[in-house]
């Protein structure tokens, strides 16, 4: 019928005689000009001078050739808007069409057509449609909503769309439940405060009931829907989750994956000693290793995800790990997945079996995969201990296979297993060296020279070695010079006498000859304390070094939390949020998992306990894009009661560091960023002082709220406006902080100034200086009606994500409520993130105060403060501030205080009170100078009022 | 939702291109010289471009099916030598992407057969009738190629009665999409294919690192009106259960095994609800052929044949080779199309070969020594010899030998599986179970059956 020559089509002279064969009397030919028209269309040849012609042929009763024209239409109406309106009658009419699939159709095209003159017509056909009594055209007609909507979203709402639209979730036909379901579903992304998908048990009953009728489409939007809803108690969670599980032997993967979602969300909710619970476990892993024997792409998308579900319950697999061995002809997505999930089923039990594998995969073709296999064996020695010795003498094997990028990986492994097991595999040095000359990848040779400095007591000829490198010092990438200068320098500590001359010239290399700040401020650092202290210099450089924790690429909790809500998307195999790679605000929101069952009584989210302590963040946990996402648009919906702080992440510690660190923020940055290396200058090299606080800012984070039964009246600033009404649709927001009874609180007042009631309140805060985070819902329990205030304590803890802002005591707050998301920031009273322990004893005011450097100190006057010494002292005690010696000089009361802050910062103050002077003198000193001012502000307010 | 849908020849042009959200066309590639122009086609083309650019034409192995390329992603799979391409903005589900790939290309072999260039452009219009029918607005809608087969013809529908028209959309949308009613034979016939296709992975000294059988059972029926059907098999939870009963009369006979079944899936006509229950099989079919059911065994599996390699490296230029194949089933039944693979080391300079059975070849061009037997019965073994000349080579890297491969078929069940039953009811039309011609036929083959040496 068709042939070659529609496709050659030129169009300049042809554009003509198409015009003569699109208005030809006869069907035939008509519809033979119209497949060229779009054939020309398809390899992107421009028609849209045919338009008028085309539109003509459309009155016909021939459903192919209308189709054809309603394709000419979809794509050419945008551009040509004013002649798509005569296309609108012959949509309209045909809507009215005794055949259903000819309604269908003019629904379903109408729709496609983004030109908003026409939309304005579509509303009518469409309110028709939805009604219709063929549940074809409403299946097609509940689509049409979502297309619409995302032309003109207010339309929609206007003409009540939405609300017909939830009335066919009950509609008797399956299908047309799925695609409401579906387009519900996608309006109320783009609407996240809506409560559009109003899920409560009956409408769950009834997606239920729909989902064991409807197409396997159809079963997959339901499911990923239900996947949205959050039971009421375990009791609901099991029963949903028995009506899922059939799922499970779906033909279609995607149904299998979304029903794993669901059960992989609603199992959080049920409690561990239940029956069923393991039951469930249990049904979980066939339909995972199924999904294995799919095609190629769908055993990837399934890998990826199964690679999140072993890290969230590694229970489920941990029997089928031969599943996961790489065929010699699956494609290489396959096999670097496949790879992954081995080494993260690997165990004692079948460690054995896994390595023979891995050694296998060493000697394939593929080079990204052979350096995956070689790393892989590494990583097993690290996580299974009894295994390091027999995965040692394989990396031994394959080096003296000599291929060179096998050489270098296995390098670059065997560095970590000597930073795990010290002192335990020395032996092997003598063959890395042989390999020295090979190594042309910077890794392995940063890698390598690690070792030989590390090891140089031990090795004869170090010195010759560390020399050889040295001479092409400044083509080395930065990586391995800074490795370098370090390694010369242990040698240089271990054997002072022959090495003299080489640690001289690596110093002068890297601090006067290199324009790398971070190798001049190594080589500095090292210089000063060879020359001031040796003996402080070995303990520094040579001191013992953490061992290298286990996994080091498990995905940051809170983010496989968010990806385990987004199992069989796309989120899962990218390993990303949405909001990372979609545009807009779909996506935007982040999913978590419903808190586990009996909940209140643990903070820690289940499992995560396994892999990483709440008390010890893992160190190498590398927090990824989630975290820094926090930001004011992740608005948070579900109610953070279920899900309890989250356990602070190294990010923060840095950020604790960084406000500490002053002008020393890039020591602690490169002391941070060779210590995420894996190697490198000790983390023992961070000044005893810095490490102090900072510790014990995060004691403190654990037991806060341990100091209650402190005097009450710390000072509270009056109420400001925070939020004008204008600004915020009508919400106008005043309030202040106070802090009672050891708790800090934030107290507003809401004021509905608008016509409407204001339903749905919650709040978030940006990050902040100290981590300040609500610690529960906003409670704003009835709708807030027009011309109503009301008042909210919101009780407020410190372990939220830290940045500094500027100023120091800034805050940047969202709410929202069913209108919008409104900002505001807002300044808080430094004083009230003083804690009630801030007594310090005198000795220690004494030597800290000498300690600090006189930089640190500043000046501040208080003007016009009637009170004398007494008085002031009591009242700073009220607000934390503890006056811990006085001394009377020549009529002048001197006053020495204390204050620590929430995160650990100790603050000391001079006060001087002259009795007839209203101005007082406040010195204040502290290792963060930059908290001085705010608390001086403090001491100000809390003195005046 | 998947935003739209290109179908690509080799060199990356353009043979099909399906837009359903505006979304995809903001792609701005930097590679792609001219600006982004306004104009809505222009802005399809970018994205259309960008894959040509990123995955057809990349100069390295397509590394993940999926690519993102300025924030839009790209799903594809490829049949021959054509591209198909579904893209998105959005955070999509992407199982259900591939799955409507895999289903499209399923419904366009059913419609025009092989997926090619020539016939993709030949049936370009019927493809987009078909895209505007299977996919709305990037979801994907009932792509049963029963039911589109009712309204999407190349012919064009004719005069339809207003029952047609309403019985086409009630089977469309309707519980049971995969079938019509009023569906008549004269006979009524079933054909039950047990397809198994048995997956070995053995190391060298003949330990079994892995083996599993991944098998379907293909159902092709011609049954009249609506038939309610049950299918039964010795799956070993039923088998055990009834054996509870003491009810049974099976159980006394010898030799009636059963298997345990790892996993498994089954086609939508099934009621999944049932199957969770109650274990058992109970389905309306669709006419024709299509798969009934997908399973996985690993236990107790039946290894039709065994291989025993032995490599000898005799010097730096010579390897010896030895393989001899075991045929481990019924001496009654007969393996077919038996094919070893031997694979050679790149510098092979000359092959000679010697086998007892059917006829070796050496292929350069494969690097591999082609065993093929045309038939072997069972408890029967085999043997070949061959000696490998190798050119010398400074070449420090070592031979990776690859696995040896078999491939055969063989008259029965690997995982052991039989067909105990399948039950036809049809109440309303005046034939029973008896009256149904039943047909039931085991295929064993081979899937990935690998030795190492």
């Amino acid at each position: 019928m068709m042939n070659d020559s529609l496709f050659s089509l030129v169009c300049a002279g042809e554009i003509f005689e198409l015009k003569a064969e699109l208005n030809s009397d006869k069907k035939e030919k008509k519809k033979e000009a119209v497949k060229k028209v779009i054939a020309s269309m398809t390899v992107g040849k421009d028609v849209s001078a045919l338009f008028p012609d085309v539109v003509n042929c459309m009155q016909t009763d021939n459903l192919e050739l209308k189709k054809l024209v309603y394709l000419y239409l979809m794509n050419y109406a945008k551009s040509q808007p004013d002649m798509a309106i005569m296309a609108v009658n012959t949509f309209v009419k045909d809507c009215e069409d005794p055949n259903p699939l000819i309604r269908a159709l003019a629904v379903r095209t109408m729709g496609c057509i983004r030109v908003d003159k026409i939309t304005e017509y579509l509303c009518e056909p469409l309110r028709k449609c939805l009604k219709d009594e063929d549940p074809y055209v409403r299946k097609t007609a509940a689509v049409c909503v979502a297309k619409l909507h995302d032309i003109n979203a207010q339309l929609v709402e206007d003409q009540g769309f939405l609300d017909t639209l939830k009335d066919l979730i009950s509609d008797s036909n399956p299908m047309v439940v799925a695609n409401a379901v579906a387009a519900l579903s996608e309006i109320a992304e783009s609407h996240p405060n809506s409560n559009l998908l109003d899920l409560n048990p009956q409408t769950i009953n009834k997606l239920l009931t729909a989902l064991n009728e409807c197409t396997e489409w159809g079963q997959i939007f339901i499911l990923d829907c239900l996947a949205n809803y959050t039971p009421r108690d375990d009791r609901e969670s099991q029963s949903i989750c028995e009506r899922v599980t059939p799922r499970l032997s779906h033909a279609n993967s995607a149904v299998v994956l979304s029903a794993v979602k669901v059960l992989m969300k609603f199992m959080e909710m049920l409690p561990k000693d239940l029956d069923y619970y393991g039951t469930l476990l249990k049904k979980l892993a066939p339909p995972l290793v199924t999904l294995l024997s799919a095609e190629p792409e769908l055993q990837y998308v399934a890998l990826r995800n199964i690679n999140l579900i072993v890290q969230r319950r590694p229970e489920i697999l941990k029997h089928e790990m031969k599943v996961f061995f790489v065929k010699y002809n699956d494609p290489i997505y396959v096999k670097l997945e496949k790879l992954d999930i081995m080494i993260r089923l690997a165990s004692q039990a079948n460690i054995a079996q896994v390595l023979a594998e891995l050694k296998e995969y060493a000697t394939e073709v593929d080079v990204d995969f052979v350096r995956k296999a070689v790393r892989a064996i590494g990583r097993c020695a690290i996580k299974v201990e009894q295994s390091a010795e027999r995965c040692v003498s394989t990396l031994l094997d394959l080096i003296q296979t000599k291929v060179n990028y096998v050489v270098q990986e296995a390098i670059v492994v065997i560095k970590d297993i000597f930073r795990k097991y010290p002192n335990k595999y020395e032996s092997v040095i003598a063959t890395l060296c042989e390999n020295l000359d090979s190594l042309d990848e910077p890794e392995a040779r940063a890698a390598m020279i690690w070792i030989v400095g590390e090891y140089a007591e031990r090795i004869d000829n170090a010195d010759e070695l560390l020399e050889s490198f040295l001479e092409g010092f400044h083509d080395e990438s930065t990586q391995v010079q800074l490795q370098l200068l370090t390694a010369i320098v242990k040698l240089f500590l271990k054997k002072p006498t022959e090495t003299q001359e080489l640690v001289q010239q690596v110093l002068s290399l890297a601090t006067q000859d290199s324009d790398n700040p971070d190798l001049r401020d190594r080589g500095y650092i090292y210089w000063r304390l060879l020359s001031t202290d040796p003996v402080a210099a070995k303990e520094v450089v040579l001191a013992e070094k953490p061992l290298i924790s286990e996994e080091t690429d498990l995905i940051e909790p809170t983010l496989l939390e968010e990806l385990i809500c987004h199992i069989g998307t796309l989120a899962s195999v990218y390993h990303k949020p949405p909001s990372a790679f979609v545009e807009g605000s779909r996506g935007v929101q982040h999913k978590r998992l419903p808190g586990s069952a009996g909940s209140g009584e643990s903070v820690e989210s289940p499992d995560t306990g396994s892999a990483a302590g709440v008390s010890e963040a893992p160190p190498a946990v590398i927090p990824s894009q989630g975290d820094l996402l926090g930001d004011l648009l992740n608005l948070d919906l579900t109610p953070p009661t279920t899900t309890g702080p989250p356990p602070p992440s190294s990010g923060m510690q840095m950020g604790a560091m960084d406000l500490l660190g002053g002008g020393l923020d890039s020591l602690v940055g490169y002391l941070h960023s060779t210590m995420g290396a894996g190697f490198g200058a000790p983390p023992a090299a961070m000044p005893a002082s810095f490490t102090a606080p900072v510790s014990g800012g995060l004691d403190d984070l654990f037991d806060l709220g341990g100091g209650v039964g402190m005097p009450m009246g710390a000072y509270s600033p009056p109420k400001t406006v925070w939020l004008p009404a204008m600004k915020a649709k009508g919400l106008e927001i005043s309030g202040t902080f106070a802090r009672r009874a050891g708790v800090i609180q934030m107290e507003m007042t809401l004021t509905n100034k608008a016509m409407s009631v204001m339903t749905d309140f919650a709040i978030q805060f940006n990050r902040n200086s100290f981590g300040l985070a609500p610690a529960g819902p906003l409670q704003v329990l009835t709708p807030l009606s027009p011309n109503q205030s009301i008042e909210v304590t919101l009780p407020l803890n410190t372990v939220g994500p830290v940045m500094k802002m500027e100023p120091l005591n800034n805050l940047q707050v969202a709410v929202k409520n069913n209108i919008d998301v409104f900002y505001f920031s807002c300044q808080y009273p430094i004083s009230m993130l003083f804690v009630e322990d801030g007594k310090m004893e005198r000795q220690v005011f004494l030597a800290t105060w000498k300690d600090i450097p006189n930089d640190n100190e500043s000046q501040f006057q208080i003007k016009d403060c009637h009170l004398n010494s007494d008085a002031a002292s009591n009242k700073l005690q009220g607000s934390n501030i503890f006056t811990i010696a006085k001394r009377t000089v020549e009529g002048q009361d001197m006053l020495y205080q204390s204050m620590k802050l929430t995160n650990g910062i100790w603050v000391l103050a001079e006060l001087r009170v002259q009795a007839g002077n209203p101005n007082y003198t406040i010195s204040l000193k502290c290792r963060a100078p930059e908290v001085s001012q705010c608390v001086f502000q403090s001491y100000e307010a809390v003195l005046k009022n | 939702m998947i935003g739209g849908l290109f179908i690509y020849n080799h060199k990356g042009e353009v043979l099909i291109s399906r837009v359903y959200r505006d979304d995809i066309g903001k792609t701005w590639n930097p590679s792609y010289t001219s600006p982004p122009s306004p104009s809505h086609w222009n802005h399809m083309r970018n994205a259309v471009d960008a894959f040509r650019v990123n995955v057809i034409h990349a100069r390295q192995q397509v590394r993940s099916p999926v690519t993102n390329i300025a924030r839009t992603s790209f799903f594809h799979v490829k049949r021959s030598n054509i591209w198909l391409a579904a893209v998105t903005k959005q955070n999509v589900n992407a199982a259900m992407v591939f799955e409507f790939l895999y289903k499209m290309c399923d419904v366009m072999t059913a419609y025009f057969g092989k997926i090619s260039e020539e016939n993709i452009k030949n049936n370009f219009v019927l493809i987009y009738e078909l895209l505007d029918e299977i996919l709305d607005f990037g979801y994907p809608q009932n792509s049963e190629t029963g039911a589109l087969k009712t309204f999407i013809t190349q012919q064009g529908i004719k005069g339809q009665t207003k029952e047609e028209q309403s019985q086409i959309t009630s089977q469309v949308t309707g519980q049971i999409g995969w079938r019509r009613e009023g569906i008549k034979y004269r006979r009524n016939e079933l054909f039950l294919d047990v397809l198994e296709s048995v997956n070995l992975l053995m190391s060298p000294q003949g330990q079994v690192l892995s083996a599993h059988v991944s098998g379907r059972v293909v159902m092709k029926s011609y049954l009249s009106g609506m038939p309610e059907c049950k299918f039964g098999m010795n799956d070993k939870i039923v088998i055990d259960k009834q054996g509870k009963g003491g009810a049974s009369d099976d159980a006394g006979k010898s030799g009636k095994q059963s298997i345990a079944i790892d996993d498994c899936t089954f086609h939508q006509c099934v009621r999944l609800s049932k199957f969770d229950s109650e274990r058992s099989i109970s389905f309306i079919p669709p006419d024709g052929e299509y798969e009934l059911m997908r399973y996985r065994t690993t236990k107790d599996i039946i290894l039709p044949f065994r291989v025993i390699p032995l490599v000898r490296e005799v010097g730096r230029t010579k390897l010896e080779v030895k393989v001899v194949i075991k045929s481990n089933f019924k001496p009654s039944l007969l393996a077919q199309k038996i094919e070893v693979r031997i694979p050679t080391p790149l510098n092979t300079s000359g092959v000679q070969v010697i086998c007892m059975k059917g006829k070796a070849k050496y292929k350069a061009s494969e690097n591999a020594i082609v065993w093929k037997i045309k038939r072997m019965a069972g408890m029967k073994e085999s043997q070949i010899s061959a000696e490998i000349e190798l050119l010398p080579t400074n070449d420090k890297k070592k031979w990776a030998r690859p696995p040896i491969s078999m491939n055969f078929e063989v008259p029965f069940a690997p995982s052991g599986l039989k067909v105990r039953y399948l039950k036809v009811f049809e109440s309303k039309l005046n034939y029973s179970d008896h009256d149904v011609i039943k047909w039931v036929r085991y295929i064993g083959r081979s899937g990935i059956y690998e030795t190492r040496c």
